[in-house]
């Protein structure tokens, strides 16, 4: 059973950029693509507990603060070592200004 | 400090190990001073630019230094030559080695690639192994039983300090290193930092270098000629003094099984042909902190935040002079170590955020 939750408001999140969201205990991560789409995925690495958010985004990237690991946020596919297991990713969409994630 | 009044044991699958894994300190949260997003996001940017003129620069002075080898061997003047090209194979290719690994120098992520590849393969280390070590370097900083880089263990063996500027315990140690993995044999501490996946990946990479290194003898018995042992291979014993001068700093003498780089890592000011050669790895501490922020972004974020920081050592003798008595005290007392004073506007040291005996420090 999954939910439409509010996330956050689309001014939140830099063009480029990713914001944390955490919500029902777990921490999800918000991404604002060069192009102007959004994309939410779990809020921590795969390799280790670290916040994405942290991160630096680039073009389709998320690149980890604590290794440097790297996903597709779009798609969650790992990218190489040092994460090896695929960041989970949720459909977002943007309703009155807000980005609504499917959790 | 976990290891109490108990010899450490610097076994990544011992009883340190056990200890920091149920202390909380294995994969703990460490200490980050505040940094607001936006300056943050902009010392993280990813540039081709500095690492491409960098690295030209690296290869033109490495054939170039090469060729005035070829050039004067069997005469007095291959000296100088000898002494540009070993510090540019034996002791530049680990800072080359080191940015690529995180994958911070470049931009593009094929040029990190490549770089990290040849500087691996000067260095005679593994380039699969050694990623995932560093990984758990950065995870566990000089966390004993955790961390696979800890470059002076206690009680310090001070010969073997001394013999690493030469190179020869390290020659030593990688070469058979490599020849094992090469025949398919990682060690227990090994597989405990690689994943399975990648264990394969290892002993393929062991087995390039092998090849490529039994050319070079090949070469040199055809030739009958040391001159591509000293090209290929040697330089990792003759000119590894500087890696080791500057990379000795990084956390000698310091706290251990702590969760705060400003307690077991070390800010050196140093001279700008040290800093090209070691690539800005002289803002230890910064990097540590935020290993996002690529070497050419380094100095801005010492910077930046300076003030949370212990105040860095203004030359690489003056570190020295700090470290040797405290060496010289960790032989008889092995929990001993220096605390670095924190400037009036810094965050304070926190007690509960580990458990370091402050009772060991000198301040």
């Amino acid at each position: 059973m999954t939910d439409w939750v509010e996330a956050c408001a689309v001014s939140d999140v830099d063009e480029e950029d990713v914001i944390r969201f955490d919500h029902g205990g777990r921490t999800f991560a918000i991404y604002r693509s060069p192009d102007d789409e959004f994309f939410a995925t779990d809020g921590y690495c795969t390799h280790e507990k670290a916040h994405l958010a942290d991160g630096l985004v680039m073009d389709d990237i998320i690149e980890c603060p604590k290794h440097n690991g790297r996903f597709n946020y779009k798609t969650g596919a790992a990218k190489g070592a040092p994460v090896c297991v695929n960041l989970k990713t949720y459909p977002v969409k943007i309703e009155a200004g807000k980005v609504m994630v499917e959790i | 400090m976990t290891a109490g009044k108990t010899k450490r044991d610097y076994s990544l699958v011992g009883e340190s190990t056990r200890i920091a894994i149920e202390t909380g300190l294995a994969s703990a949260e460490w200490y980050h001073t505040d940094v607001p997003r936006k300056a943050m996001k902009e010392l993280m940017q990813r540039s081709d630019g500095p690492a491409i003129r960098d690295t030209l620069i690296w290869i033109v002075a490495i054939l170039a230094s090469a060729a005035g080898i070829v050039w004067f061997w069997g005469t007095w003047w291959v000296v100088p030559f000898l002494f540009v090209y070993g510090v540019l194979y034996g002791s530049s290719s680990d800072s080359r080695w080191h940015e690529c690994s995180h994958g911070t120098a470049f931009r593009t992520r094929w040029m990190n690639d490549v770089v990290y590849q040849i500087a691996s393969f000067m260095l005679m280390r593994n380039p699969v192994q050694w990623r995932w070590s560093h990984a758990r370097h950065h995870t566990d900083t000089i966390i004993v039983g955790r961390d696979a880089e800890i470059a002076v263990m206690r009680p310090p063996d001070l010969l073997k300090a001394a013999l690493a500027f030469t190179g020869i315990l390290d020659f030593r140690y990688s070469l058979p290193i490599l020849v094992r993995q090469a025949f398919g044999r990682l060690s227990d501490d090994e597989k405990s930092y690689i994943p399975e996946m990648e264990q394969g990946k290892a002993v393929v990479a062991a087995r390039w270098h092998i090849a490529i290194y039994i050319a070079t003898i090949a070469l040199a018995l055809y030739t009958r000629s040391w001159l591509p042992l000293v090209l290929i291979g040697l330089p990792r014993l003759y000119g590894t003094w500087h890696m080791v001068t500057t990379g000795l700093l990084q956390h000698i003498g310091l706290a251990d099984n702590v969760v705060d780089h400003r307690l077991n890592t070390r800010t050196v000011y140093m001279n700008p042909i040290s800093r090209f050669i070691y690539w800005n790895m002289n803002y230890h501490v910064e990097h540590h902190m935020f290993p996002m922020v690529p070497y050419h972004a380094l100095p801005r974020l010492h910077e930046l935040i300076k003030h949370d920081l212990p105040r860095p050592n203004p030359s690489m003798w003056h570190a020295y002079r700090e470290v040797w008595p405290v060496l010289l005290r960790q032989l008889k007392y092995e929990d001993y170590y220096l605390k670095r004073e924190l400037p009036p506007t810094a965050r304070p040291y926190r007690g509960e955020f580990h458990k370091v005996d402050m009772s060991a420090a000198a301040e």
